[in-house]
């Protein structure tokens, strides 16, 4: 396996997710002779997971399962180790495609953060891309040093441990596009026109608050950048449900059927149960939305840097 | 192997035109008049300039790259504070319609035409700051029609589509778009299955970020599939090495193991060629038609061979006396035939081999047709832990799939999401979100294939199965809504 080549059978040294149901997951690193415990009992690495298919079941000690996935930028979004906050895969969605992302760019992301970012860039624009990211956290540089080994991905991306506000990415005339989610991107915009080509490229700023944006937008506009657009996604979640409501009783009883048969009329779902006039039911299938959802996470400020 | 276009503009490239928020996808060629937003010109001196330059046409529909200006507002700036006193009596504007009229037909610069507007309003000065800089932007918007020239990409194409032909591609916002290439984990070395009936933006899309590395396997309803907005990415030869067409009325057969290329016949095949030309022409009356509500104009995103039309239409018109050309070409035309169902039928068998493996690193699907039966078919050709995403532009028909996805089995994490989509204004004290935004872009269903246990595929039985598993886990993976 790899983050950037899928695999078909579980090896010693993979990173695989365990899926315990319900967005219940988490990563695993394959090791001979290593166990991992979960709520079903025990998995025996050198038994139970190498030589296995990926999308296995597998069960465990106490007789549950569960099933071993390949490891995704998507999976591990969910799943890796928070050392900052993450961006998610809502947003990567978007970013990917604003900033004309695809085999062979060279991008240039700062901050490191966990790396959630990371890894779907690196997918993206392998095998023949390359990630420039920049990370002025010492720690959280050589921790993304060690994952990216770890996941058969450093050849991919060199990750630097400086200021990019003051020092900027450590490479100019290269890039194809840009990210930035540090707190002051405006002072990082100068260092990112610089990072991308002369004949241009796109950029990217993430931010929570509509002031750090206004701040951006301006900086963006004074180095020449073009196409500026600031736009906000956010994702709906729906839980599928079969609903029932009850029919109210208006004194109607049964003495007539065709008046009461306006559900009967629609031509809806076949097998499904619609009308059960007896119990005084009618049961539909609905999308619900979640009780509470994510109502912001930041503003994306998308430009073009075209040639002076 | 990415490559692609050239950082210049060159003959014969796919390009996209760009004025304000308005795309229109062309091919660079010389001599060939171009109409967009109103505006007649030629694309030929575009040619060996940079792609995303700025051009403006002059007379004689000639582009000529924009000279950046200094802003001439150099002149102490006068502003009121508020629009106590500014009455709309209809005369603030000094310069009649004919006036202006006779201005642009003296080919006046439109910076030109805008300071004039400014210098003969009345109430110019007394307006507020930023109802000057919004008046100024909207003539400029008017007068100065700046024209850019860029390269074709998802974002655009995409972008281009869903703002001038929504129906055309099943109204796929472009935001949903960038979420299934995520969610499907579409990259290079990729073995993919897209079915889509969206003009082939959707698999242009695929093909842009797997970048010419593994292999596409398009499946198509019909005569044959429709690539018209592919064929504005500009893709070079080699993407198109590995990219596989397959019928989906084979689909059945191929499943039950009765597929043979040779028992096709030789007539529907033939036929099939014949349609997937008439299908194209009617599918596009029938949304044009469908969108005469919504658009007045719509244009085809791009001329496509409108010379090849013209030969055909040549031969219709041939006389008699050409007969015996006429029988001698008919005897070409069949030997050529023959050699297109030829290469036809190999290209088939090629993509029942790779269908056949069962081992597809995704699936991807989004068109017109109901989705249930088409992932009820085609999860059989992915391979078990990828990704699988089906759009549908209604939320129904996907409430439907998902439940007949658990009864199947073989599939977990199943999600049904939708986004939303805000842009914003910012700008020094007033920022906002814009005025309008997109009703709806689609729905979203996606989810991880997993190993499908015997037996389990018989729907029928599904249940009895279910209630064989111990109910603690049942209730851990079966019934909570994912």
């Amino acid at each position: 396996m790899s983050f950037v080549a899928y695999g078909d059978t579980i090896r010693d040294g993979d990173t695989a997710i365990v899926f315990l149901g319900h967005e219940s997951m988490f990563p695993v690193k394959v090791q001979h002779g290593s166990v991992t415990q979960t709520k079903y009992g025990v998995i025996r690495h050198s038994t139970d997971l190498i030589g296995k298919r990926y999308g296995s079941k597998v069960t465990c000690s106490k007789g549950g399962w569960v099933f071993i996935l390949h490891p995704t930028p998507e999976l591990w979004t969910m799943n890796l180790p928070h050392r900052t906050q993450i961006l998610y895969s809502t947003d990567i969605s978007i970013i990917t495609m604003m900033l004309e992302l695809k085999p062979g760019s060279i991008v240039c992301e700062s901050g490191t953060g966990s790396g959630s970012l990371s890894h779907a860039l690196i997918r993206t624009v392998a095998p023949s891309g390359h990630l420039y990211t920049v990370e002025f956290h010492q720690q959280r540089a050589e921790k993304a040093r060690e994952e990216f080994r770890e996941h058969g991905v450093e050849h991919l991306v060199t990750v630097t441990n400086q200021d990019v506000c003051k020092n900027g990415f450590g490479v100019s005339n290269v890039a194809d596009a840009v990210f930035l989610d540090i707190p002051s991107p405006w002072e990082a915009i100068g260092h990112a026109k610089s990072a991308l080509k002369a004949e241009g490229g796109r950029i990217c700023s993430f931010s929570p608050c509509i002031e750090q944006v206004q701040r951006t937008c301006l900086a963006m506009e004074e180095y020449g950048f073009t196409e500026i657009n600031t736009l906000e996604i956010l994702l709906r979640v729906y839980n599928v449900r079969t609903v029932s409501l009850q029919i109210p009783d208006l004194g109607k009883a049964a003495e007539d059927n065709s008046s009461t048969g306006f559900d009967s009329s629609s031509p809806s779902h076949q097998g499904s149960p619609c009308a059960n006039l007896q119990q005084g039911t009618v049961q539909f299938k609905s999308g619900v939305p979640l009780r509470e959802v994510v109502g912001h996470t930041g503003y994306l400020t998308f430009a073009t840097k075209s040639l002076v | 192997m990415e490559g692609g276009p050239s950082a210049r503009i060159r003959e014969g490239d796919c390009a996209v035109l760009k004025r304000d928020e308005v795309f229109k996808a062309v091919s660079v060629l010389r001599r060939r008049k171009i109409i967009f937003e109103k505006q007649w010109f030629y694309l030929d001196n575009a040619i060996g300039h940079i792609y995303g330059t700025m051009f403006e046409v002059t007379s004689g529909g000639n582009l000529q790259p924009k000279q950046e200006v200094e802003e001439t507002t150099t002149e102490t700036k006068e502003a009121g504070t508020d629009n106590r006193n500014i009455v709309d009596d209809g005369k603030s504007q000094k310069l009649t319609h004919d006036d202006i009229k006779a201005l642009k037909d003296k080919g006046i610069k439109g910076q030109e035409i805008v300071q004039q507007l400014i210098e003969n309003s009345t109430t110019f000065r007394d307006k507020t700051e930023f109802a000057q800089d919004k008046y100024i932007k909207k003539k400029k918007k008017k007068y100065e029609a700046v024209i850019t020239i860029v390269k074709p990409s998802t974002r655009i194409l995409s972008t281009m589509y869903y703002a001038r032909e929504p129906g055309k591609i099943n109204h796929l916002r472009y935001d949903t778009l960038a979420q299934m290439l995520t969610l499907g984990n579409i990259h290079a070395g990729n073995k993919m299955i897209v079915m889509e009936t969206c003009a082939g933006l959707v698999l242009g899309a695929v093909m842009e970020r797997m970048g010419g590395y593994g292999s596409i396997i398009q499946m198509y309803p019909g005569g044959g599939p429709v690539r018209a907005a592919t064929s504005c990415f500009g893709f070079p030869k080699p993407f198109f090495d590995n990219l596989h067409e397959f019928p989906l009325s084979k689909v059945q057969s191929l499943l039950s193991g009765t597929f043979s290329t040779e028992t096709l016949p030789a007539e529907p095949e033939e036929n099939a060629l014949v349609e997937e030309e008439s299908n194209g022409l009617s599918e596009e009356k029938q949304t044009s038609l469908q969108e005469t509500e919504e658009e007045p104009a719509t244009e085809a995103p791009m001329e496509i061979n409108p010379t090849e039309e013209q030969d055909t239409m040549d031969i219709n018109a041939e006389d008699a006396e050409f007969k015996e050309n006429k029988e001698k070409e008919n005897k070409e035309n069949v030997r050529e035939k023959q050699i297109k169902q030829w290469e036809r039928r190999k290209k088939l068998k090629e993509a029942a081999a790779l269908l056949k493996e069962k081992n597809a690193d995704g699936l991807i699907v989004a068109s017109k047709f109901h989705p249930t039966p088409l992932l009820l078919s085609l999860l059989e050709f992915v391979a078990p832990s990828r990704p699988f995403v089906v759009y549908c532009q209604y939320k129904e028909p996907l409430l439907e799939c998902y439940t007949k996805l658990r009864e199947r089995g073989g599939v977990i994490n199943l999600k049904l999401s939708e986004t939303w989509l805000r842009n914003y204004q910012v700008l020094p004290d007033r920022s906002h979100p814009k005025l309008t935004m997109s009703g709806g872009g689609g729905y979203l269903l996606s989810g991880i294939t997993v190993v499908l246990e015997k037996g389990k595929s018989d729907s029928s039985n599904s249940e009895a199965l279910k209630m064989e598993e111990p109910s603690s886990k049942r209730c851990k993976l079966q019934d909570l809504p994912c």
